[in-house]
């Protein structure tokens, strides 16, 4: 039964999948200039030789129709071909996959501690409802909303790194070579991402939960003379945090852009630094395959979510 | 919190006709929620000084004044200045111009491009509807802040690119609610009688629904330009924002990173001005859309009971 939804999920994303490749595709030629010198990364007046120049031409086959042009691009996608990056001199998917990891460890560290922060907060916030913890609870949510990424991401660099001088303010350490100055590194960058998200979480959560205590379930364990804590924490947050999943998988798409900020802010070598990077030596076959490979992630993220969903919750019938 | 009730009826239903009582109850709506009046006090308060700011600044805004470089705040320079001596309240001021354009641009073209889309599928529904869904899938499926950062990046950075990388990602939402707005306002018996009056249907779409969908398009306006401002400021401190002569609070804290030890107000005070920006909508949007929820209203009613 969940394989036949999963199938009919995939199906569903095709024609959502042949948008997102005709929009990256024709965004590709919104860039001035000759596509040929673009793609070689030779736009400011740069000399390349003939040979170069007929082989990329060659190979992005200018000289036929557009639409085998696009057909053509998308059979390599298909087959993991992103293009071969100029400046790193190797494939693009290469280049993505060096750069995954150290990006899985911010994200995914990030939104365990935002949970780990935001749940327990958002709860204590609702049965709270209308005291000074809620709203204490309610002003971290508007800050986090307000407060731009990259600026929160300076004052923390400013107060940790510049004036108490506790933990260095840029770069990356793996954790194979040593572990403590790994963490030492992501601490601040995960704190910023952990920030941002706990916010949204914590709204949620915290709306979530005023809505499910007025259910009819809660009167009924209240009822039957369970204790108010078993109530709530056991019977309501369950419930609760069916949503708080939902949107802790709807936010990867806002992540990859909090990622490619934060990344870009620490000097931390991920895949948002990458993109960065590529924008700045203009070498396009990567900036236009780390999109890909971003939505890419989206998608299947939500995917899982969805999947998931039907699996947490009996009540969701796979139609 | 009865009468309250029937006010938020009001904005909602109300044909367009009545605009001055929309306008009284917009103020009512002000002077009854704390957070939207704060929120508007300050988005005034940022208007004003985006149109008039620049016409009453003390000091030049590009002149370099070498004497008094990197100066902490004092009476002469309230907020600094920054490393070639110029007066950093100015270019705050200068730089809420920027964000306001910026910012009203792109959500007037998210609007402008994804209302008719909206508006088309609804109308014509079979399989024009299915395909505009299908594309506003695809889009809404791109991270919106890495996709304007790749439009821009590719198409090279003017007021124009800037609006339309921002709006892009913006567009589905509006092509949605208009959508759905549509389809809900169709049936209605308003909708027969203009028609059974022979109105054509650009008309009634125009005169007669649009007016009655405006209430949520209203919140998401706001809460767009939130995200604007945000993203704006965003692009610029990457490096990918408008160049001279525009001055955006985004690339001033850019230029500040290098002396946050020597110089920190150069940072912070054009955060600041972001934050309280970008605070100020949030606010509103949130208050709007918390009085014309009414889910939202009924929660709200029992926490006040």
């Amino acid at each position: 039964m969940l394989m036949r939804y999963a199938a009919m999920r995939l199906v569903q994303l095709i024609p959502m999948a042949l948008v997102v490749t005709l929009v990256v595709f024709f965004v590709m030629m919104i860039v001035p200039g000759d596509p040929v010198m673009v793609m070689l990364g030779a736009v400011d007046g740069a000399q390349v030789s003939r040979e170069v120049y007929d082989a990329m031409r060659l190979r992005l086959g200018l000289d036929q129709p557009l639409i085998i042009q696009y057909l053509n691009w998308l059979s390599n996608l298909l087959q993991g071909d992103l293009g071969t990056s100029i400046t790193h001199r190797t494939s693009v998917l290469e280049v993505i996959l060096l750069r995954l990891v150290p990006t899985m460890y911010l994200m995914v560290g990030g939104l365990i501690v935002a949970v780990i922060i935001a749940v327990p907060a958002g709860v204590l916030a609702a049965i709270h409802n209308n005291t000074k913890w809620d709203h204490l609870a309610t002003a971290f949510v508007v800050a986090g909303i307000s407060v731009p990424t990259f600026w929160l991401a300076l004052v923390v660099i400013l107060i940790f790194a510049v004036y108490l001088g506790w933990l260095p303010s840029i770069g990356y350490t793996r954790p194979q070579e040593d572990f403590v100055d790994f963490l030492k590194h992501i601490a601040l960058p995960m704190s910023v991402v952990a920030l941002n998200i706990a916010a949204t979480v914590l709204r949620f959560q915290r709306q979530d939960f005023l809505e499910q205590m007025q259910q009819d379930y809660v009167r009924t364990a209240r009822a039957k003379g369970l204790s108010e804590r078993l109530v709530l924490w056991k019977h309501v947050l369950r419930n609760s945090l069916m949503t708080t999943f939902t949107v802790v998988g709807l936010q990867m798409a806002y992540l990859s852009g909090l990622i490619t900020i934060v990344e870009s802010v620490f000097n931390y070598p991920g895949i948002g630094y990458l993109l960065l990077n590529s924008i700045r030596t203009r070498d396009f076959v990567v900036v236009q395959g780390v999109v890909l490979f971003m939505v890419f992630l989206v998608i299947v993220v939500n995917l899982m979510v969805d999947m998931l969903y039907t699996v947490l919750d009996p009540r969701i019938r796979y139609r | 919190m009865e009468a309250r009730a029937t006010d938020d009826s009001s904005i909602f239903e109300r044909p367009a006709s009545q605009a001055s009582s929309v306008t009284r109850s917009i103020i009512a709506f002000a002077g009854s929620d704390r957070r939207g009046m704060v929120g508007g006090i300050l988005l005034v308060l940022y208007i004003l000084v985006a149109l008039v700011g620049p016409a009453i600044s003390l000091y030049d805004l590009n002149a370099p004044d070498l004497g008094v470089r990197m100066q902490a705040p004092s009476w002469a320079h309230w907020l600094g200045t920054d490393r070639i001596g110029r007066d950093v309240l100015t270019r705050i001021i200068a730089g809420s111009q920027v964000s306001l354009q910026v910012a009203v641009g792109a959500v007037v073209m998210a609007l402008i491009l994804g209302a008719p889309l909206g508006a088309l599928g609804s109308y014509v529904g079979g399989a024009i509807d299915a395909l505009v869904q299908r594309v506003m899938e695809g889009i809404m499926a791109f991270p919106s802040l890495v996709l304007a950062l790749a439009l821009v990046a590719l198409a090279g950075p003017s007021v124009t690119m800037l609006w339309f990388a921002i709006a892009f990602s913006s567009i589905p939402r509006y092509a949605r609610l208009v959508r759905s707005g549509v389809l809900t306002q169709k049936e209605r018996e308003y909708v027969d009688a203009a028609r059974a009056m022979g109105q054509s249907p650009m008309r009634i779409l125009l005169k007669q629904i649009l007016p009655n969908i405006m209430a949520p398009i209203a919140v998401q306006l706001t809460l767009d330009f939130a995200r604007a401002i945000s993203v704006e400021a965003s692009l610029s401190y990457l490096g990918l924002g408008l160049s001279m002569p525009y001055i955006s609070w985004g690339t001033m804290i850019r230029d500040a990173q290098d002396f946050l030890e020597v110089a920190p107000w150069l940072a912070i005070f054009p955060g600041l001005a972001l934050a309280g920006v970008i605070l100020a909508f949030t606010l509103v949007g949130d208050a709007l859309r918390d009085r014309m929820d009414p889910r939202m209203r009924r929660s709200l009613s029992r926490r006040l009971a």
